[in-house]
């Protein structure tokens, strides 16, 4: 019964939205107070129905009802009760149905928050929100419902979720990074609804921009769990594999880092305004696009897209509407956006678009990386891959430019800057980094590297620009810290998010440079020596888990005489059948880890054991934290709040008339 | 030229240089860091080029396996059915490498025509076949049981 309600609730959330994506617009076009209003209730429908369609699931899952055969495929009685709630979206179906409930989540937050929107804009911005919904809930109900029973011959146990899912990251990542890619939907809705109306100007650009920042955060909050979680829990050390399903949701977050500065000069200047549209378009398109990819199997293998056609096919079609139908929007409309100011060579629009074309180029290569398999296949040009050296020789000079720009963006000012007065403010931290990246390696290791010295000079350069940013605005303040405490929010923001670029870089660089790893043979009671570290193998005994048996081995891990850590890597076998899990064991610290997996036993109690040593490899992480903080921080200044909206509107008018003239 | 007209010209050239430049360098970068996948009986029949990074794939050979005492040296055989591989590797077997099950191999063919492997991958999960060993048992198989319908008598 409960599985048919949810059916019958996610048809009714579909009909809402039919009904959200025409009432409200018709309505705004013909100046029909009532049909515009109709969009808030409406839309509250949506995200009610949707959400009772997945606490049904959910319920189908906590009562292990193997009758649906989505809960059937992926839970099991003795799966533990955290994980059959999250087993929800651990298919194809229910991921779905999580992305339509996110859709709906950010459809409702709509209505709670951007209510000082004008009608029109905001009846607009919900029928495009409804329009999307349209196309996610068809799709889930026509080729993936994960209502569908087994009946009558329904299996008395399921076949159990994925062990690789069974972790503590598949509970956060996958929602997260879904409310990250489906949240620059309300990016594409208001630009969309700003291209109907051919009202684009600054007070469009500071609606958006609180959403796309909280999708963006969402975003690299997602992408950094995900990492974390590839990197413990796949048991082989790598925390980026440039796999299409990364490269798919990392396309998203590149062009989303252009959209939001490129939204910030939008809003502070009144120029790049039909850019910034494109970029909209472009992100969301691109959300849809790492759909495709990973849920139409184009990319295991064409082949397998001819043989389940349905769902690919549907969602081909979905995308071409989408992209065609903006695109086209923005052909009619854009030209009619003229920007009223212009600026010179060396001022901060510059360099920002600086910054949006170059990640414009990275998102192309890796976008042109991930579909050149595809379409090799489709026309016979034979199975190819492309590999991490293609990306990486892309990814990492047009990042150097990147740090490089970014270290210059923030001292320059708006329209025109003096060259004479930013080489000044830049001398102190080009000094500084230059002198720390030469010296670094040195004490690092005992070989000296010159991509160390490079990698860290340009981190330094990232950090101690963004330093001297700080230090320069506060230097009229009487004292150091009144100063610090005029600065505002967004400002701060801005500090953190690139201070999280300088640390994630370092990470990346140094543990990339730094890292070792040894494929060892261990028998009980041998000793090895790597890296300065020795390690001791007590052998592998067996342990029981709620829903498997491992294998656990204990390795202690000295230096100097000195006890470091006591590790216990496992090999675990799921009692459901099948699959074998390597579960890796680390002892993480703020300069390394130390990380051990268990391979495979070979004679007399011998292991395969795998040994690294990933240096800085928590840096990583811990900068896409102060990233994601900084983002927060930059939505929560004032000038986004209702109350002060009215104000900061007639303030901005001024201001651009001041521009204008 | 109206100064606005103008910058707009410079932005737009300026794009136009720099988007020429990248797709350069990404034709040069796809051409140099492409992997081919070659099935075993290409191999045997020589099309396959020697010392350059390529991928291969195929069953695994029952009985094949040998492993290293001293270290973790390890020859195997990957078949498509009409012809066999030897491969050599050194290091971690994933954890669903088996005999009789489907392996994906990367690395470069010596001159003797052995495989020189910098990289096993075997099967996803137990329902999941490589796409390109799966096509070697010709359209239209069953992708999951590609390695059990091969014949190794050849």
């Amino acid at each position: 019964m409960i599985p048919e309600l949810g059916h019958f609730s996610l048809i009714l959330a579909l009909f809402l939205c039919v009904l959200l994506s025409i009432v409200p617009l018709v309505g705004s076009y013909t100046n029909q107070t009532v049909l515009m209003k109709s969009s808030t209730s409406l839309a509250s429908g949506f995200f009610v129905f949707t959400t009772l369609a997945y606490i049904c699931l959910t319920i189908a899952f906590a009562q292990d009802d193997f009758s649906v055969k989505y809960v059937a495929s992926h839970s099991n009685t003795l799966l533990p009760i955290y994980y059959k709630l999250s087993a929800v979206w651990g298919g194809h179906e229910g991921s779905l149905l999580l992305w339509a409930w996110m859709l709906a989540g950010w459809t409702f937050a709509i209505t709670l928050f951007s209510r000082h929107l004008p009608l029109e804009m905001f009846a607009r911005v919900l029928s495009v929100m409804g329009m999307v919904a349209v196309g996610f809930l068809l799709f889930t109900l026509l080729t993936s419902n994960p209502f569908d029973r087994l009946l009558p011959d329904q299996p008395r146990e399921g076949s159990d979720l994925n062990p690789l899912l069974q972790d503590p990251g598949f509970i956060f990542h996958p929602p997260m990074l879904y409310m990250g890619y489906v949240g620059f939907s309300v990016a594409f809705a208001f630009a969309i609804a700003a291209l109907m109306g051919g009202r684009l100007d600054s007070a469009w650009a500071r609606w958006s921009r609180p959403w796309t920042t909280v999708a963006w955060v969402s975003l690299t909050l997602g992408l950094a769990l995900g990492s974390w979680w590839a990197y413990y829990e796949l048991g082989w050390g790598g925390w980026w594999f440039w796999d299409p399903v990364e490269n798919a949701a990392f396309m998203p977050w590149l062009v989303g880092t252009a959209l939001i500065h490129s939204l910030a000069v939008t809003e502070k200047r009144g120029v790049f305004k039909s850019w910034t549209i494109l970029l909209a378009i472009l992100a969301f398109s691109l959300s849809l696009l790492g759909t495709f990819l990973v849920r139409s199997g184009v990319i295991t293998s064409v082949h397998a897209f001819a043989t389940d056609p349905a769902r690919g096919v549907f969602i081909l079609g979905f995308l071409l509407f989408v992209i065609g139908g903006s695109l086209t929007l923005y052909a009619f409309k854009a030209p009619q956006v003229k920007s009223v100011s212009r600026f010179s060579w060396l001022s901060r629009e510059s360099l920002l678009l600086g910054n949006n074309v170059v990640f414009v180029i990275i998102t192309a290569t890796v976008l042109l990386g991930t579909l050149y398999p595809v379409f090799a296949d489709m026309l016979g040009w034979g199975r190819v891959s492309v590999g991490p050296p293609f990306f990486n020789f892309f990814f990492v000079p047009l990042m150097f430019i990147v740090c490089v720009l970014l270290g210059i963006g923030p001292m320059v000012a708006w329209k025109k800057s003096p060259l004479k007065n930013i080489g000044g403010l830049l001398l102190k931290p080009l000094t500084i980094s230059i002198v720390i990246g030469l010296v670094f390696p040195f004490l690092y290791a005992d070989e000296y590297s010159i991509s160390a010295a490079i990698s860290v000079m340009i981190g330094m350069w990232v950090a101690t620009t963004t330093l001297a940013e700080v230090i320069h605005k506060t230097r009229n303040a009487p004292s150091f810290m009144a100063g610090l405490k005029k600065l505002t929010a967004s400002f701060y923001g801005m500090v953190l998010a690139h201070i999280g670029v300088a640390i994630t870089v370092l990470g990346v660089a140094l543990n990339t440079i730094y890292s070792d790893q040894k494929d060892l043979r261990l028998a009980p009671g041998s000793v090895v020596t790597v890296g300065g570290y020795e390690y001791l193998f007590y052998g592998v005994k067996e342990v029981k888990g709620p829903n498997y048996i491992a294998q656990e081995g204990r390795v202690e891990v000295t230096k100097d005489g000195r006890l470091i850590a006591e590790l216990k890597p496992q090999k675990r076998n799921y009692l459901s059948g099948g699959n074998s899990m390597t579960e890796a064991s680390i002892k993480s610290s703020f300069l390394r880890d130390i990380y051990i997996s268990l391979g495979e036993p070979l004679q007399e109690g011998a292991w395969a054991v795998r040994v690294y040593f990933k240096p800085f490899v928590v840096w990583i992480w811990l900068g896409a934290i102060f990233m994601s903080i900084g983002g927060i921080l930059a939505i929560s200044d004032k000038r986004y709040r209702a109350h002060v909206k009215r104000k900061q509107e007639k303030l901005a008018a001024t201001q651009n008339l001041a521009g204008a003239s | 030229m109206h100064p606005a007209r103008k910058q707009r010209l410079y932005i737009v050239l300026f794009i136009v240089a720099f988007a020429s430049i990248a797709i350069g360098l990404i034709v040069f970068a796809l051409r140099q860091n492409l992997d081919l996948f070659y099935p075993p009986s290409k191999i045997a029949a020589g099309e396959a080029p020697l010392e350059t990074h390529i991928r291969a794939g195929g069953c695994v050979l029952p009985g094949s396996v040998v492993r290293s005492t001293t270290n973790l040296d390890v020859e195997f055989e990957i078949t498509d059915g009409p012809a066999k591989v030897k491969v050599y590797y050194s290091g971690i077997l994933p954890d669903l490498f088996e005999e009789g099950e489907a392996a994906v191999v990367s690395g470069k063919l010596n001159p003797e025509g052995h495989f020189m492997a910098t990289q096993v991958l075997a099967k996803h999960d137990e329902n999941y076949t490589p796409p390109e060993v799966a096509d070697l048992a010709g359209e239209g198989a069953d992708h999951q049981k590609t390695c059990e319908v091969i014949s190794y008598d050849s």
